[in-house]
């Protein structure tokens, strides 16, 4: 089947690509599309990633004055917060993967609307320019990525730049959603019915259903902010009867399901990963796709478990922490079965393998500290604490970026046609390791010990655990530079690699087709059993 | 229910209990301050915030066991099926058994956490007879208190500057009129904001509400015995967020009455309700 893509690819007018210019700038095409996105999410984490060293380096010791204001160092952790989520890992894992894998593993020729598509993505590019506009113009948008008015009612009009990127960013993924969504209901393969679809493919609809039920519901909610900021409304101004209240929970209904949105794709990258290298198909298969349904459900009736102490009823508390705590059971189902899934395997511990290892342990540390914080009575004093910094980046500094690399060593051949080079992947990977735990699991004693977020100084007892995470970040810099010469190399390597480069473990579509894949796949339709 | 017994003792408290006991020759005695290298929660000096470390005790116990569970069954996994010491793959994708137990176990486990935590949740919610009222008002950058039981006396609260800390201060901790309460009395706390929202955070004593503008937000606290404690504004607030801690000073019944006396007089220029220009105290 490979064989006649191939030859169609060759004698084919439409087979080869368009020039420079029509292939870049006028997209149709969702690998180039995909490849635009990842380029897009690697400059953006680099951008996100300096501002969090600059932030370390401010908090290395107590009293530094690397940073001149209080309001700078807000903004500073506003861009970063924005930046890693919505121009970082949602572009990576959903408009890179998703866009790359999404068709070529239900054997469709490409996404369903590829104009929608293009436009998706260059929406992305003036979002990230009004987010950096935000950032550096003005007094900058200091209201933690959270919007949280009346702060951001008082902040100046770099606050309505943030909100318009916000509102492109939305359009943007809600597009992509739909188009995901249309594309995964209409064209799969013959053959290929839902319970026969590979997990990345049910991660991607599950996660694009949540885009389209969540984002509508942040457009709105800073559209009200945006008019009560310069129309004279005043949905959320308690001066004219309404609400700051009512923001926390329009954020956060959109919030919650945002934090899926950003681990789902990388469940099921890890799944494949796992899958391949232990040579053994996906334990407990249908299980592990219904608990990536189960969570995107649950996850929309949690929102308030980040409002505790917001002034929410007690009886409010005890029903969002209880919804909190159930969505532990489907995320335990799936840590599982991936180790089950190696069980009795035979593993291959080589550079994607050890990522997605490195993702188990480190998502499960990341999601037993998520199971105290669901305690209403224990947040009471952890909420806004440097335990939930370190919380929030264990699932997605060390989930989401771990398994963003997993899939990336994974299917860099497959994208690129290169070889990675294996030993320095392998050290890019201890870096990493060794520097994020470093610089994240320090803040867990901060947090306890009652360190709020957002600070630029602290008391002085808070220097010593500051001064490890700080320097933890330095190493994590270091790793960055790593994985550029990774980058290098790799597509500087003159290795041919074949169709299937993983051998038997991998089984899906992707790894019938050649390392790169022709511009068209699929023209003509494989058929699943 | 009244108050939750400490039934584990956590390592990691017992060391930081250790730290403590290292740093108390630096620091005034019964001064509650988060302490250097500490890795768990401050000294707890009030009933909710026992009932919350001996919960938090409980949980971390838990999920620590869960974090090995894992860590060495990847470990495991990861040796024993190695490709070299394994070279032929089994085929197993189910088993019955398997999966319900680990479905099954992670609820039991998590019903063993919530049946104490509804407890603490409704624990900490209000308290029913309260002693006395104290108003907490949140503003950029400082807090306000107020006593609307002792005719209203109310008076704010700012952070002394870097520059201007004398021996015996804490830098970023010390304020110049601190939060005067009685130990021992079932305080209710009601929490409001002037301009932003802020939140009213003192660690060792389990408080912390939103003060929000237009709402106002009750909770309560009982200091264990006389001494000060800190906290912090833990909601960004603007420029000076990390610039507008809490100063708890807990005295005796006696005492406070004294206190009282004094307050009377020294903040009785601006006495009665809504009299504060909050305009003219904003800092620019
Ligand atoms: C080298 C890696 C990173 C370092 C050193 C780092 C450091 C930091 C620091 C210092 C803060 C400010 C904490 C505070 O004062 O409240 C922060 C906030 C945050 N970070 Fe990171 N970060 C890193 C990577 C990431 C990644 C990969 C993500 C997301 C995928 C992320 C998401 C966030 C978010 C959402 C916030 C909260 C922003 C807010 O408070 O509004 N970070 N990070
Ligand atoms: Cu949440
Ligand atoms: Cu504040």
């Amino acid at each position: 089947m490979s064989a006649t893509t191939h030859d169609h690819a060759h004698d084919d007018h439409h087979g080869h690509a368009p020039g420079f210019v029509h292939r870049w700038l006028f997209s149709t095409n969702h690998k180039d599309i995909g490849t635009l996105y990842l380029i897009f999410a690697i400059c953006a984490g680099i951008v996100g990633g300096i501002l969090s060293i600059i932030m370390r380096a401010q908090l290395a010791a107590p009293g530094n004055h690397l940073i001149t204001t209080g309001q700078s160092w807000n903004t500073l952790v506003t861009a970063h917060g924005l930046i890693m989520i919505f121009f970082t890992v949602m572009p990576a894992m959903i408009g890179g993967f998703g866009n790359w894998f999404v068709p070529l593993m239900i054997g469709a020729p490409d996404m369903a609307f590829p104009r929608l598509n293009n436009i998706s993505f260059w929406l992305l590019v003036p979002a990230f320019m009004l987010v950096m506009a935000g950032l550096l113009t003005g007094d900058g948008a200091g209201s933690g990525w959270t919007l949280y008015t009346p702060l951001s009612a008082q902040q100046d009009i770099s606050m309505d730049y943030t909100l318009f990127a916000l509102h492109l960013a939305g359009i943007s993924s809600l597009l992509g959603a739909i188009n995901f969504i249309t594309t995964i209901f209409n064209m799969r393969t013959p053959g290929m019915t839902l319970h026969k679809m590979p997990l990345f493919v049910w991660s991607m609809l599950v996660t694009a259903f949540l885009l389209l039920l969540a984002i509508p519901v942040l457009a709105g909610a800073i559209t009200m902010l945006i008019t009560d900021r310069n129309f004279g409304t005043s949905f959320f101004d308690p001066k004219g009867g309404g609400d700051p209240l009512l923001f926390q929970h329009l954020f956060w209904f959109f919030g919650h399901p945002e934090v899926y949105i950003m681990i789902l794709p990388g469940f099921g990258m890890i799944s494949h990963i796992i899958s391949t290298f232990s040579k053994k198909p996906v334990f407990g298969y249908l299980g592990m796709a219904y608990a990536m349904v189960a969570i995107g459900v649950v996850g929309f009736v949690v929102w308030a478990h980040h409002m505790f102490v917001s002034g929410i009823s007690v009886d409010t508390r005890a029903y969002f922490m209880a919804a909190t705590m159930i969505i532990a059971v489907p995320t335990g189902i799936k840590i599982f079965s991936w180790i089950a899934t190696m069980w009795g395997g035979s593993i291959d511990m080589n550079v994607p393998m050890l990522w997605a290892v490195g993702f188990i342990f480190l998502f499960t540390v990341g999601g037993v500290t998520g199971v105290v914080l669901s305690n209403a009575g224990i947040d009471q004093i952890l909420h806004n604490s440097y335990y939930v910094v370190a919380h929030f980046h264990y699932v997605l500094s060390l989930g989401a970026v771990f398994s963003i690399f997993a899939g990336f060593y994974y299917w860099i051949g497959k994208m690129s046609g290169h070889q990675y080079p294996e030993t320095l992947g392998k050290i890019h990977f201890w870096v990493t390791f060794i520097g994020v735990n470093l610089t994240f699991f320090p803040m867990h004693f901060l947090g306890l010990n009652g360190m709020p977020r957002r600070y630029p100084d602290y008391p002085n007892a808070f220097a010593g655990w500051n001064g490890v995470a700080s320097f933890g970040s330095y190493i994590g810099g270091l790793s960055v530079l790593i994985f550029l010469v990774v980058l290098f190399k790799t597509f500087t390597s003159k290795v041919k690699l074949a169709d299937n480069y993983w051998g038997e473990g991998a089984t899906t579509l992707e790894w019938t087709v050649s390392s790169p894949p022709p511009f068209h796949t699929f023209e003509e339709l494989p058929r699943v059993r | 229910m009244k108050h939750f017994r400490r039934l584990l003792v956590f390592p990691a408290q017992a060391l930081s209990v250790l730290a403590v006991a290292a740093l108390c020759a630096t620091t005034p005695a019964l001064a509650q301050t988060p302490k250097p290298w500490a890795i768990g929660m401050q000294t707890s000096h009030s009933p909710v915030e026992s009932g919350i470390q001996s919960l938090h005790t409980l949980v971390n116990l838990l999920m620590i066991a869960v974090v090995i569970l894992v860590a060495a069954l990847l470990g495991y996994v990861v040796w024993a099926f190695d490709k070299k010491r394994h070279p032929v793959a089994s085929r197993t994708s189910h088993n019955t058994v398997l999966e319900v137990a680990w479905t099954v176990i992670p609820v039991l486990i998590l019903v063993v956490i919530a049946i104490p935590s509804f407890r603490l949740v409704y624990f900490e919610d209000r308290t029913r007879d309260a002693d006395l009222t104290i108003k907490v008002t949140g503003h950029q950058w400082y807090w306000e208190y107020g006593y609307p039981d002792s005719q209203n006396i109310h008076f704010d609260s700012y952070m002394i500057a870097d520059e201007d800390i004398k021996a015996g201060q804490i830098r970023r901790l010390s304020v110049d009129n601190p939060l005067v309460v009685p130990a021992g009395k079932n305080i209710r706390i009601l929490t409001t904001g002037a301009d932003v929202i802020h939140s009213f955070f003192i660690p060792s004593l389990g408080v912390q509400r939103y003060a929000i503008p237009g709402r106002t937000i009750e909770t309560w606290m009982k200091v264990d015995k006389p001494g000060d404690y800190y906290g912090e504004c833990n909601q960004i607030c603007g420029t000076n967020h990390s610039a507008m801690p809490i100063h708890v000073h807990a005295v005796t019944d006696a005492d406070y009455k004294t206190w009282l006396d004094q307050a009377k007089t020294k903040f009785a220029s601006d006495a009665g309700p809504g009299s504060t220009n909050y305009a003219a105290l904003a800092v620019k």
